[in-house]
C-alpha cells in the first residue's frame, strides 16, 4: 500500500457495489456475501503480515466469532445481522486480547505453527462438545434487519450481502488509514528488523499484538457473516485447511493493496462454484494449481497487476556505483 | 499397573509409524528450509499405493507374506520417483522465495494430491488387511495384541537407527548435514547442494510413503487421512524442534503416549491433548525440546 485510495472513492465503490447487488443473479448474491467475508478476514491476515507474521490458525477466531454469535443469538433470540456481526467481532477482539500477547513473541514459521495449534486445539474442543453438536454443529435462524424480517429469500440474501459489502468496505477503509498511520509504518519496520525497532524505543512486541487483535476482530466479524450465510456452524471452522484458505486469499491478493484483497477473494470464490460446477471432484486440484500460478507468475499477488511496483528495500545502492567506477578505471 | 502398562504399549504402537513420518518431515525442514504441508499427502500415497498392491498380490493367490513385501518395494519405488519430480519439476522454481511462500505451495500440492488420490482410487474407503495377520497374536502381560502392531515398534526403531546413523557416520550424511548446517558454506566447498536437496526431499517422501504403506494394514484409506496426518506429525517436530531427529522421536513418543493416554482416560480430549502439549512446549522453547536457539541479525 502505498499511496492508496482515497476513503471518499472507496465509499462510492461500496455504494455501487452494493447497489449492484440489485440486479445480480441469486446464486451470485450469497457468493459475493461469502466472498465479501472472506476478504474481511483474508485483510485482517494481510494487517498482520506487514509485520512479518503469517497466521494459519485464524479459524480459530472465524470459528469463535461463528459460535459466540450463534449461542448468543439462539439464546437471548438476537436476530439482527448488524448486532450478530458486532457479537462476532467482539468474541474475536476478547480472544485475540487473550491470545495476541502470548503469541506476539514468536515469529516465522513458530509464528504459524503455534497459530495453527491454538486452532486445532478449538477445533478437537468443538468436535467432543456433544452440547454443541458435535462435529455435526447446528443450525440458526434467518437474520433480520434494524426489526425488518425479511421472509423473501432475495431480498434476504441482498440484505445480508448489503450489510457484509458495506462492512467489509469500511473495513478496507481502516485498513488503508492503518496502513499510513504510525502504527502501520511501525509494523512494515518490525518486519525489516524487529530488534532495530525495539532500540529506536517502539515495543515491537506491542505493535504485533495490535495487529493481531484487529486481525482477531476481522476473523470474529468474518465468522459471524459465514454463520448467517449458511444459518449453520460446526467445527469445519476452526479446521486447518479453513485457516488455510483465507491464507490462500491473502497471498492471492499480494501485500499492496486493499481492492486486491476482495477482487481476489470473489477469484476464488468464483474458481471454487465454478470448478464445483463443471468438474466437481477435483476443484481442490484446480485451486492447487491456481494458486502454484499465482505464485509463479505473479509474485506479489493480483494486486500487482494495477499497483506499479516500487522497491521495498533500499538495496545498498552506492556500493554498485563504486564498483561500476573501478571497473570502468581499469 | 496392567492398564498403565496398555497406554504405554499403545502409546509405543502409534509413535512408532507417527515417528517415521515425523522423520521424514523433520529432515525435509532441515535441508530445505521447508514446512511441507503434503507431506500427509505422501503418508496418504503409500498407504492407498500399498492397499492396491496387497489387493492385486492377494487376488493372485499368493501368501500375504508377499503382499507385505510387495507393498513395501513398491511403495519405495514410487515414492522416490514421485519425490524427485516433484522437487526436480516444481519446488525448484520456488527456492529463495519467502518460508511462508514455500509453506503455501506445499499447500497447493497438498491440495493436488487430495484430488489425485480421490481420483485415482474414489472416495469410498479401502482396505488392505491380510498382512495384517501376517505375525498372528500375541499374549504380553495378560493383555492380546496382534503381531503386526509389536512388529512395527523395533521396524520404525531400526528405520530410526539407520537414518541417524547414516547422518552421522557416512560421508553422504555427513555432506547432508554441512548443508543443513551451512548452505552457503557447502556450496563454497564444493558440495552440490541441488542434489543433496533433490535426494532429502525424495528420502522424506519415502519415509512419509514407508509409514503409510506399514499403517495400511491397520487402517481403513479414505479421504481426509493426509490432513490428519499432517497435523499430527506437525505437532511432533514442533515439540521436537525442527530438523532434529532425536527431538522426531521424543516428540512421537510424547504424542503417542498422549493419544493413547486419552484414548483410554478421556477419550474427549484426544486431538485437545495434543496440541495442549505443542503449545506448552511453544510457550517455554519456542524453538523445540531438541534446538539450540539461533543467533539473531542485529
Amino acid at each position: 500500500m502505498k499511496q492508496g485510495m482515497h476513503p471518499l472513492v472507496t465509499i462510492l465503490l461500496v455504494v455501487a457495489t452494493t447497489l449492484f447487488g440489485r440486479v445480480l443473479p441469486t446464486w451470485t448474491l450469497s457468493l459475493a456475501t461469502i466472498a465479501a467475508s472472506n476478504a474481511l478476514i483474508a485483510l485482517g491476515i494481510v494487517i498482520l503480515a506487514r509485520t512479518g507474521n503469517v497466521s494459519f490458525g485464524q479459524g480459530l477466531f472465524y470459528a469463535a466469532g461463528g459460535y459466540g454469535v450463534a449461542l448468543i443469538a439462539n439464546s437471548w433470540g438476537i436476530t439482527d445481522a448488524v448486532a450478530q456481526m458486532l457479537i462476532g467481532a467482539v468474541c474475536g477482539a476478547l480472544l485475540g486480547l487473550v491470545v495476541g500477547p502470548l503469541i506476539a513473541r514468536y515469529s516465522g514459521i513458530f509464528f504459524g505453527m503455534l497459530t495453527l495449534a491454538l486452532s486445532m486445539v478449538l477445533y478437537g474442543a468443538l468436535v467432543k462438545t456433544t452440547a454443541l453438536g458435535g462435529s455435526d454443529g447446528f443450525n440458526v435462524g434467518r437474520p433480520s434487519l434494524f426489526g425488518m424480517i425479511f421472509t423473501d429469500p432475495r431480498e434476504a440474501d441482498f440484505m445480508l450481502y448489503a450489510v457484509s459489502v458495506v462492512t467489509t468496505g469500511f473495513a478496507g477503509i481502516a485498513a488503508t488509514i492503518l496502513f499510513r498511520s504510525e502504527l502501520g509504518l511501525a509494523s512494515l519496520a518490525v518486519r525489516e528488523n524487529n530488534l532495530r525497532v525495539e532500540y529506536l524505543g517502539i515495543s515491537s512486541n506491542r505493535v504485533i499484538t495490535i495487529n493481531f487483535v484487529i486481525a482477531a476482530i476481522f476473523a470474529g466479524a468474518s465468522g459471524a457473516f459465514a454463520l448467517m450465510a449458511e444459518r449453520h456452524i460446526d467445527p469445519q471452522f476452526a479446521y486447518w485447511t479453513t485457516s488455510g484458505e483465507f491464507v490462500f486469499v491473502a497471498v492471492l491478493a499480494g501485500y499492496q493493496s486493499v481492492t486486491a484483497v476482495f477482487v481476489a477473494s470473489l477469484a476464488l470464490e468464483l474458481v471454487r462454484s465454478f470448478s464445483n460446477l463443471y468438474l466437481p471432484n477435483t476443484w481442490q486440484l484446480v485451486l492447487g494449481v491456481f494458486l502454484l500460478g499465482v505464485i509463479l507468475f505473479l509474485p506479489r499477488g493480483i494486486g500487482s497487476l494495477w499497483m506499479r511496483e516500487k522497491p521495498r528495500r533500499i538495496e545498498p545502492q552506492a556500493v554498485i556505483p563504486i564498483a561500476a567506477r573501478k571497473e570502468a578505471a581499469q | 499397573m496392567n492398564f498403565f502398562l496398555t497406554i504405554v504399549l499403545d502409546g509405543l504402537i502409534q509413535a512408532s509409524w507417527l515417528f517415521v513420518v515425523a522423520l521424514g518431515l523433520t529432515l525435509v525442514f532441515g535441508v530445505l528450509k521447508i514446512l511441507n504441508i503434503a507431506h500427509g499427502s505422501f503418508y496418504a500415497l503409500g498407504a492407498y499405493i500399498a492397499a492396491t498392491a496387497v489387493t492385486i498380490i492377494a487376488a493372485n493367490g499368493l501368501p500375504p507374506s508377499a503382499g507385505f513385501v510387495a507393498m513395501l518395494v513398491s511403495v519405495a519405488l514410487i515414492a522416490s520417483a514421485v519425490g524427485l519430480l516433484l522437487e526436480r519439476g516444481l519446488l525448484k522454481m520456488f527456492y529463495g522465495r519467502d518460508e511462508v511462500v514455500l509453506l503455501l505451495v506445499t499447500y497447493a500440492v497438498f491440495l493436488i494430491l487430495e484430488d489425485l488420490t480421490k481420483l485415482i482410487w474414489g472416495a469410498n474407503p479401502i482396505y488392505a488387511t491380510q498382512p495384517y495377520e501376517l505375525f498372528g497374536n500375541v499374549e504380553f502381560a495378560g493383555l492380546y495384541y496382534v503381531g503386526y502392531d509389536l512388529v512395527l515398534i523395533p521396524i520404525s526403531a531400526a528405520i530410526g537407527f539407520l537414518v541417524w546413523f547414516g547422518l552421522n557416520h557416512t560421508v553422504t550424511g555427513k555432506i547432508v548435514l554441512a548443508v543443513i548446517h551451512n548452505e552457503e558454506m557447502s556450496v563454497s566447498m564444493g558440495v552440490r547442494v541441488n542434489r543433496v536437496y533433490a535426494v532429502a526431499f525424495a528420502f522424506g517422501v519415502l519415509l512419509a510413503s514407508l509409514a503409510g504403506a506399514l499403517t495400511a494394514p491397520k487402517i481403513s484409506m479414505q479421504p481426509g487421512l493426509s490432513s490428519d496426518v499432517i497435523i499430527l506429525s506437525f505437532a511432533i517436530v514442533v515439540i521436537g524442534g525442527l530438523g532434529s531427529v532425536g527431538g522426531a522421536a521424543v516428540g512421537a513418543v510424547l504424542v503417542g503416549l498422549a493419544r493413547a493416554a486419552s484414548v483410554h482416560l478421556m477419550p474427549q480430549a484426544e486431538l485437545f491433548m495434543i496440541y495442549l502439549i505443542m503449545a506448552a512446549v511453544l510457550m517455554f522453547r519456542p524453538e523445540g525440546l531438541f534446538t539450540r536457539e539461533k543467533a539473531r541479525r542485529i
